[in-house]
Order: C-alpha cells, then sequence, then structure tokens
C-alpha cells in the first residue's frame, strides 16, 4: 500500500451521486414539453426565438466568466434554462434582436454581476424580460395566433370576451410561447416534484392562493389558474432554487405571496397579468423569509 | 406493527450485501496486542502494569478514579513489552499498552460467573459493568456505568437497545443479533434492572428482517421487552433519533436522554454486558466489520481489542487494488486514516476500504440554495447558514441557530449536490462555540 496515494478527509465518506448540473439539466428536460407546444403552436418562428435565447444566455455567461477570469462553467446547465425560460415568456413576434438583447440582460445584468450562479436575488430569465417589458412595451405584446394578430385570453376578458378552458388548458390561445400549454407546463412541473428538484409548496401556494383569491373576487377561479404566464412562473420561475425560500414556511409564504400578488396586479393593476412583477417582489423577500422562518431545532427549547 | 422513523433524514446506499450473511467468526490471535488507556470519553486511565510484567488475560492493567472513565483490560496473556504514545483513530496522542502474547490464553483469576441476574443489586451491576470497562460499542465510546447512574430527581422509563445500525456497509450489529439474540435479550435486562425500568424496547431497522426475527422470537414471552420495526432510513440509530421514531419524545437540546426518561444503548454492548455477567470477562473482543469495494473477501470478525488493523485487513483477504481511503467506523461518521498502524478499540465497528475510483474529489461549487440540507437535516437545523455563519465567523449567528444541536451525522454533506464540505465547516463552528464558552 502507498501511503501517499490514501485521502484522509472529515467525514462523510459518501455523497450523494446528484450534482449541481444534474438538478440543471433535469430542469432543461422538464421544459421539453413546453418547448414542444410552443413549437407546435407558434411553428419555425418559436424555434428561433428558443434558439438565439439559449445561444445569447450561454454566450454572455461565456463572455462574464471569461473577462472575471472565473471558470467556465456553461456546461453546468444554468444558463441554458435561463434562455430558454425567457424564450417562454416572449411573444411569438418578437424580432430577434431583441430577444439576443433580452438575454444579454437576463445572464448579465440578471445573474453575472451579482458573481454567478448562486449569487444572484432575482430570477434571471424574468430580470430579462422585466427589461424588454419596460423598454420595447409594444413589441413585448403583439400576439399572433395560427398566423393572425390576436390578443391573450387575459387581454380579451378586460373586453369581456372569455375563452374555453379547453383551449386554456392544452393551450391554443394567443400568449407568450411558454405560457400557452398548461398540459405541457405541469407535465414537466410533475416530473420535478417527482425527483425532488423543485418544492411543491412554492407552485401550490401560488397557485392555490390565486385559486381562491379569485373566488372570493367573484371571478372565474379555473380562467385564471391556466390564463397568462401563470403556471410557467409558478412551476418553473417561483421554484428557482437560488431565488427562493430554503425553509418549508419560507416557502409557503413566498408562493401564497406571489400568488396574492398576481391577483392584485390582475384586477386593480395596470397591467393584465401580474406573475412577472409578483416573483420579483417575492425574490426580494427571500433573504427576510429565510430568517424569520427559521424551523424549531429539534428539542429546541425557547429562550 | 407500523414501521417507526423520525422526520427528514437522508437514504444512503445500505451495501450491507458484502458482509450481512457473513457469521462472526474469531480473528487469529494476535501476536501483539497495543491497548491504548484512552478508548471512551473522558479521563485516560493509568497503567497499572509496568514494562516486563506477566500480564494475565482479562487482566486489569490500566485504571483510574476519575467516574466518567472506563478500565482497560489484557486481551491475551503475555509479557509488557512497553508502554508508548500512539495516535488514536481521531489523530489524538494516547497511552497504549503494548503486550507480547503468550499465545496461551491464560485467564486471569478474577474471571468468573458474576452470579444470577436475580440476586443482583443495581448498584453492583453498575459496578460490574465499569469494572468490566464497558463502553457503548456503537462508536461513541461513552463508558456504560454513566450512563446507568441516574441523577437525583430524574425518573427513568424505558431502556432503548440500538440495532438500527444505520451506518451503511456496517453489519456487526445485525450478526450480534442474529447470532446471540438471547444475551442480547439478557443484556437488555441487566441495563433495565440497572437503571429500575419496566419496559425496554430494541429497535431494528426494516432491512434486517432476519434479525427481526430472530429477535422476536427472543423476547416472546419476555414481559416488558418489545422489538420495534424502524424505517431504514440515515440517522436512524441516532439517540435522539430513536427516541423520537419509538416514543415520540424530543430529547431536550442541550440535554440527555434521561430528561424524557430515557437510556439508550447499542445491541453490540448489551452482549458485552452479558458477557461480563454470565462468564466475568471484561470487555477484550468485539466483534468488527471489515467491508468496502477496496477489500478482497469482506467478514465480519470477532477481534482482540488492540489488533492491528494491518493484520485483520489481510485475514479479510488483503486489499483488492491501492486503496483510496481507509475508514475506521463506517463511511458517514467514520475517522479516514493516514496509515494502518492503528490497533481496534472497543468503539471500532468497522473497517471500511474504498477503493480510489470511489473517493471524490474535493470540487465544491457555488450553493445554489436548493435546500437539499435543510430538507434532510434530522435535527431541523439549517445546515447551509451555520457552514457560511462558520466560514464568516459569525459565532453570535452561529449560536443563534443552535449549531450546539447539531449530531454531526454528516447528512448535510452527503445531501449537498453542490458538493459543498458543510459538515466540515459546522464541526469548526461548533467546537469555536464549545472553547468560546469555555473561556467566558
Amino acid at each position: 500500500m502507498n501511503n501517499q496515494q490514501i485521502v484522509v478527509s472529515s467525514s462523510p465518506h459518501v455523497r450523494d451521486e446528484t450534482t449541481v448540473s444534474q438538478i440543471m439539466w433535469s430542469v432543461v428536460l422538464a421544459l421539453v414539453p413546453a418547448v414542444i407546444a410552443a413549437l407546435y403552436f407558434f411553428k419555425f418562428q418559436a424555434f428561433l426565438i428558443i434558439v438565439v435565447s439559449v445561444f445569447g444566455s450561454v454566450l454572455t455567461e461565456y463572455i462574464f466568466q471569461k473577462a472575471r477570469g472565473k471558470k467556465i462553467t456553461i456546461s453546468d446547465g444554468s444558463a441554458v434554462i435561463t434562455g430558454i425560460l425567457l424564450a417562454l415568456t416572449l411573444p411569438p413576434t418578437i424580432p430577434l434582436w431583441l430577444v439576443l438583447l433580452g438575454s444579454a440582460v437576463a445572464i448579465g445584468l440578471g445573474k453575472q454581476i451579482f458573481g454567478g450562479l448562486g449569487y444572484n436575488p432575482f430570477n434571471p430569465a424574468l430580470v430579462g424580460r422585466a427589461f424588454l417589458l419596460a423598454a420595447y412595451p409594444v413589441m413585448m405584446t403583439n400576439w399572433m395566433l395560427d398566423g393572425a394578430t390576436t390578443a391573450t385570453p387575459l387581454n380579451l376578458i378586460t373586453k369581456g370576451i372569455t375563452t374555453d378552458y379547453w383551449s386554456l388548458f392544452i393551450g391554443h390561445i394567443g400568449g407568450s410561447l411558454g405560457e400557452t400549454s398548461a398540459l405541457a407546463l405541469l407535465l414537466g412541473g410533475i416530473y420535478l416534484v417527482y425527483k425532488g428538484y423543485i418544492n411543491w409548496r412554492i407552485p401550490l401556494g401560488m397557485l392555490g392562493s390565486v385559486f381562491i383569491f379569485s373566488f372570493i373576487f367573484g371571478q372565474d377561479p379555473l380562467f385564471h389558474l391556466f390564463a397568462g404566464g401563470l403556471m410557467l412562473g409558478a412551476i418553473y420561475m417561483a421554484t428557482d432554487m437560488v431565488t427562493s425560500p430554503i425553509t418549508k414556511r419560507g416557502r409557503w409564504i413566498f408562493g401564497i405571496g406571489a400568488g396574492i400578488i398576481v391577483m392584485i396586479i390582475r384586477l386593480w393593476g395596470g397591467y393584465p397579468e401580474g406573475v412577472l412583477y409578483s416573483i420579483l417582489l417575492m425574490n426580494t423577500t427571500v433573504p427576510l423569509l429565510d430568517r424569520y422562518t427559521r424551523p424549531r431545532s429539534l428539542g429546541e427549547v425557547s429562550s | 406493527m407500523g414501521v417507526l422513523t423520525f422526520k427528514q433524514g437522508i437514504h444512503p446506499e445500505c451495501n450491507k450485501e458484502m458482509s450481512k450473511d457473513k457469521p462472526l467468526t474469531k480473528a487469529l490471535r494476535p501476536e501483539v496486542v497495543t491497548i491504548p488507556l484512552l478508548q471512551h470519553i473522558g479521563a485516560s486511565c493509568k497503567p497499572l502494569v509496568k514494562k516486563g510484567e506477566r500480564v494475565l488475560l482479562g487482566q486489569k492493567i490500566g485504571d483510574t478514579d476519575s467516574f466518567v472513565s472506563a478500565p482497560v483490560h489484557a486481551s491475551v496473556s503475555g509479557v509488557v513489552k512497553e508502554i508508548k504514545s500512539i495516535k488514536n483513530p481521531m489523530g489524538r496522542e494516547v497511552d497504549a499498552i503494548v503486550i507480547e502474547a503468550d499465545q496461551e490464553d491464560v485467564l486471569a483469576e478474577s474471571i468468573g460467573p458474576q452470579g444470577e441476574l436475580s440476586t443482583l443489586t443495581p448498584d453492583q451491576i453498575r459496578k460490574m459493568i465499569r469494572e468490566a470497562g464497558i463502553v457503548g460499542m456503537g462508536g461513541a465510546m461513552f463508558p456504560t456505568h454513566v450512563k446507568l447512574a441516574v441523577p437525583e430527581g430524574k425518573k427513568p422509563e424505558y431502556f432503548i437497545l440500538n440495532g438500527a445500525e444505520c451506518e451503511p456497509y456496517l453489519t456487526v450489529d445485525h450478526r450480534i443479533m442474529i447470532e446471540r439474540p438471547e444475551d442480547v435479550v439478557f443484556g437488555l435486562k441487566v441495563l433495565m434492572k440497572a437503571i429500575g425500568v419496566e419496559q425496554g424496547f430494541i429497535g431494528i431497522e426494516f432491512n434486517k428482517p432476519e434479525a427481526i426475527k430472530e429477535m422476536e422470537a427472543a423476547v416472546a414471552g419476555e414481559a416488558g421487552i418489545e422489538v420495534k420495526t424502524l424505517e431504514t432510513k440515515y440517522p436512524q440509530g441516532g439517540e435522539k433519533m430513536l427516541i423520537k421514531a419509538i416514543l415520540n419524545r424530543e430529547v431536550p437540546a442541550g440535554g440527555l436522554p434521561l430528561d424524557v426518561g430515557v437510556v439508550v444503548n447499542n445491541v453490540t454492548t448489551a452482549v458485552a454486558i452479558a458477557d461480563a455477567i454470565k462468564t466475568g470477562m471484561p470487555l477484550v473482543e468485539r466483534s468488527v466489520t471489515i467491508s468496502g469495494n477496496g477489500i478482497s473477501e469482506p467478514v465480519n470478525l470477532i477481534c482482540r481489542i488492540g489488533t492491528s488493523i494491518e493484520e485483520l485487513l489481510e485475514q479479510a483477504g488483503g486489499f483488492v487494488d491501492q486503496p483510496g481511503k481507509i475508514v475506521l467506523g463506517g463511511p458517514m461518521t467514520g475517522f479516514a486514516q493516514p496509515d494502518l498502524d492503528l490497533p481496534v478499540v472497543k468503539g471500532t465497528s468497522g473497517i471500511l476500504v474504498m477503493k480510489s475510483d470511489e473517493i471524490e474529489d474535493f470540487d465544491p461549487q457555488p450553493c445554489i440554495k436548493c435546500a437539499r440540507c435543510v430538507d434532510g437535516c434530522p435535527q431541523f437545523l439549517m445546515p447551509v447558514n451555520l457552514a457560511n455563519y462558520t466560514e464568516f465567523a459569525m459565532y453570535n449567528e452561529l449560536e443563534k441557530y443552535q449549531v450546539l444541536n447539531c449530531i454531526e451525522c454528516g447528512s448535510c454533506s452527503y445531501i449537498c449536490p453542490a458538493k459543498r464540505p458543510l459538515m466540515q465547516f459546522i464541526k469548526i463552528g461548533k467546537s469555536e462555540i464549545i472553547a468560546r464558552k469555555r473561556t467566558a
């Protein structure tokens, strides 16, 4: 035996096989049904938007890491997720240069400027979308379905036009690439909850509070559940590990809070849709939530 | 009967197949034994023998007047070669008595049956257990007689025997329960009598059906003793987890199981106690699982205390290849060793040999706040916070976040997808807080 080759380290000496990049690529896998639905409803244009968005995200990550002299970690899948998620929040009519700009902002200002993976307070894809929505409001709300200009169900309802549940559920409606098919989003979400890569308390809290809140205020709860970006936001963005609480009670409050903000914006706000800001606003509360929802340790005596 | 457990925890691969069906076998009698004078938590013993002196098997060779301590005994008959300083498995310098065995195993005169259990008083039992040098053999090595000394004002109600053996790879408790179930029960009865309780439990994880069967047969007809089936989950064998699972009671932070009326000990310890009462033989040998992918023939060996690890590894067929890591104890809480120049001590439950390709590379990535450590911690702590507070020397926060309530099970490091050494940080943080409390 060669003693030089013996490793001496602190316990434990075995580790679970799951790695960060495994979790990230699983999220990418979970987004495949939503991507397929986007391709189905919005054809080649959706393909281009997704490709450009992923390319822009990964490239920005690479440039920042190179410039900062850090290890290049583009293969960990986290920038790919941001690219796909951002693309799924964009309208099918958006010019591709705007997609590229949005993805650069998402990764650059949303993630790398804070120090990269793990350090960003806001969900990067939502930062990208918030920027585009503020800077290019017209191009961000130009909806199209089956080759014709249309409006989203949340726009239509303000004019008294309803959309039937089935169209909402499978996604045959006007809207962003990924906010259309609730079915595809749920499929991926179930997979992630099964794998334990997202915490069910957040989507359940968010969807549940939207359901109850809209019911209380005389709205159609099912409509609000399936309309707009709620499913996409609740399943894939509010659950972003980096920007959501680490305690169980914190996750409940985070999810429920986000759901309530969604409904406040939808019912009384200037925007027809509130998912984006609901999650960004709740992101700001995460350090506080973690601090005040520390679980009682086993046998802890309150002092 | 339902399967009991605690909340949270983790599910590492059990890896017990390699050795679980290998009967306990006597290891070859060593030529030389090295017996440390400190094989327990507490004060070190003083040697009672001198260089050149002849000692007999079972003879007490080290003792002290300190209460929290346990004497040590010669595990062979022979001649004291020297008393020297060695490193124990935790890396601490301890004095050890080296005995050259004469291969005759001449018994010390003092050794003989200690009388019928029914005639023994609790005080006598505690004294016998102390004199036999018995400590917690699951790995903690806490002197058993100290656990059995119930302070004024505490009212014990139950005795729990730990047969969970939740550490992966280890199978000695499993084999003891299959091969010596009557002695496990006898040991439990001795322990129950020592603290004056009428009810005892034996907690066994679900993945040991043979042990559960044997123990259930052995307790049949014993009033007040029950086998409890536990979920296979780590760290099910932790004292606090066992009590939570079996009695749904929470040991107060900083307190002892006695605070909730319970004393816990391990099944192998119970058998050592049975031996000490029935034959009068003190703790001079123990069973050790030698396993892992790096060893040729995994075995469960009954070894004399003081046998060199190197000798035992040879008896398990030697290394498959150049080993990557050698761990004393289980893979979750055991201690990695820099070399093999070490004796088996009372707490050595296993020797794990890992191949070099099984050793994780040290490349921790940024924390992504996945909270798997928070969701896995059996003590409901926030390991990610504790590790960060240690890293940034935020000691007030460390205390506020209950760092001292950590049981060092290692679940957080195990489950971390970024492979951060959370447990290592928390251990450092704990010792820092304890040191500060001492000087304050």
